[in-house]
């Protein structure tokens, strides 16, 4: 990815702290933030709050990336999932610190703060979330 | 509305075309589809093309008035606009040119898609592609095209057992079709051994599952219906066409295995045709990846939701069977240049209800519909066909 570091930046209350907003009106919760809700429409605008998530959920699909980006190569292989988070939003990412065999759909995760990718323009370091097992 | 037809079609060859350019592919599909309509360039009333990433394969956007000008047309100044949508761009662009033919606007319209994949190297290629999913939210992550698949594969395994083998066959199918397609890639049969053991891209997805990195380029011409037999014999009507729109994440869907821009844009052109999926002889399915023609037939309505992996044990999409899905060969044996792809859909619906399409003519077509899927089901756009 050869962008400005302002996009990553940007980013930072959402990859590091798990900010996602709520709809005033039907109180969902969309994990990133939306500008609008898209249930209640009109009637969301302006009444969107935000609101700071626990990051813990459960795995609902999940695969092995064998063939990785340029910049994941080094990783692999590595499982990435489909995690639905307990406020109830879905969100993408890794799953780390556990063997292969034990990604299983139904895992509980929680997230943890990691270096995701590194720039090899810049040298600028993205962190962001990964998830782990959740300790019992 | 104003009913409209393809009166003629145009394909390159698909594949590693090392000794074609971009600008060489369009311009030989476009010249085929104008000959085989037999039109002239002052008939066209305007031209639509699609691609899904001409400036990072080829380095090269502002592709629609190129198109016209390699197509031999810059002196008739043809409106010429080129049309995104990922892997549904050229389906996109038949849309458009259907809608303007539609609406009055225009008569006679050339449409065309294309895309140049090998000159990057398959790293990058896989990049780009990966610019169809959420880059933010997915790709960011290392989530990679195939794997955004593997995962819809997954879950449906997890709530419908579906298996590898059935997935397998799917790959193993079209590779049969492709055989008698002298446009296609691969024109080999493969064995489900082969699929099974081929190296893993993203689990549970195998090399075999996934379409290739292809070049090549379609085209069509569609004519107002009311004069299309003054071109041909043999013209084929347009008489549903239905797009519709869902999250680019998958993470963001309503359901992991389902895509809801298919079954939205399916009720669309269904309502417009005024048919049901029972009435459909056969289809050309988006198979990016082998899980992407099982979650289709479902989405479609052709099987109940779940059973698309049965009904690839019961050969029911097979070329003999009672739908014949991807008689091309489809993505995977055909090759998936990426925005040809949904052009390259419609020339092989129109080759079978002219009954033209030779070792693989589904016999006593009638009725045939395409369907175009851009990203993991962001964009879906799809078209209903009959004879007239």
């Amino acid at each position: 990815m050869k962008a400005g570091v302002a996009r990553f930046w940007r980013e930072i209350p959402q990859r590091y702290n798990f900010i996602g907003n709520k709809c005033g009106t039907c109180e969902r919760v969309f994990f990133p933030p939306r500008e609008s809700c898209p249930y209640c429409r009109r009637k969301s605008i302006g009444n969107m709050k935000e609101i700071k998530l626990a990051g813990k959920g459960e795995v609902v699909t999940y695969t092995v990336i064998h063939v990785g980006p340029e910049d994941f190569e080094e990783q692999t292989p590595y499982p990435i999932a489909i995690i639905k988070l307990e406020e109830g939003p879905q969100i993408t990412a890794q799953i780390v610190d556990c063997p292969l065999d034990e990604v299983k759909i139904g895992l509980k995760v929680e997230s943890t703060f990691r270096k995701i990718q590194q720039d090899g323009h810049t040298g600028a370091i993205y962190y962001g979330y990964k998830f782990k097992k959740q300790r019992q | 509305m104003r009913d409209v037809a393809v009166i003629g079609v145009g394909l390159t060859k698909f594949g590693e075309l090392w000794d074609k350019s971009f600008r060489q592919l369009i311009a030989e599909a476009g010249s085929k589809a104008i000959l085989n309509a037999k039109i002239e360039g002052k008939d066209i009333d305007a031209l639509y093309v699609g691609s899904m990433s001409s400036g990072r394969f080829v380095d090269q956007e502002h592709i629609g008035a190129l198109v016209a000008e390699v197509s031999g047309f810059s002196q008739l100044h043809i409106p010429a606009t080129r049309v995104e949508g990922a892997c549904a761009s050229g389906g996109l662009a038949v849309r458009e040119g259907y809608l303007s033919i539609a609406s009055g606007m225009n008569d006679i319209v050339v449409v065309g898609g294309v895309e140049k994949m090998n000159d990057v190297g398959g790293s990058e290629a896989t990049e780009i592609l990966a610019t169809a999913s959420d880059q933010e939210w997915e790709a960011f992550f290392g989530a990679t095209f195939p794997g955004i698949y593997a995962m819809i594969a997954t879950r449906h395994m997890y709530e419908y057992g579906t298996t590898k083998e059935q997935l397998a066959q799917v790959a193993v199918k079209n590779h049969a079709n492709g055989v008698n397609n002298p446009y296609a890639q691969y024109q080999s049969l493969i064995s489900l051994e082969s699929v099974l053991k081929a190296t893993t891209v993203a689990y549970p997805l195998g090399l075999m599952d996934c379409s290739p990195v292809s070049d090549g380029a379609a085209s069509l011409v569609l004519c107002a219906a009311e004069k299309a037999k003054k071109y041909t014999d043999k013209p084929v009507k347009i008489i549903g066409s239905g797009q519709a729109s869902d999250t680019l994440a998958l993470h963001g869907r309503r359901d992991i295995c389902t895509l809801d821009a298919t079954v939205h844009a399916a009720k669309r052109a269904y309502k417009q045709a005024n048919l049901t999926p029972k009435n459909i002889d056969f289809a050309e399915v988006h198979d990016c990846f082998t899980i992407a023609e099982i979650c289709a037939i479902e989405d479609l309505g052709f099987v109940e939701k779940g059973k698309g992996g049965k009904a690839i044990d019961n050969k029911i999409t097979t070329l003999d069977g009672s739908l014949p899905v991807n008689t091309s060969g489809g993505l995977k044996a055909k090759g998936h240049p990426v925005g040809a792809t949904g052009v390259a859909q419609i020339v092989e619906l129109t080759m079978q209800l002219r009954g033209e399409a030779g070792k693989r003519q589904v016999k006593d077509a009638k009725i045939g519909l395409a369907h175009n899927v851009g990203g993991s089901g962001a964009t879906c756009v799809i078209h209903i066909m009959e004879a007239m």
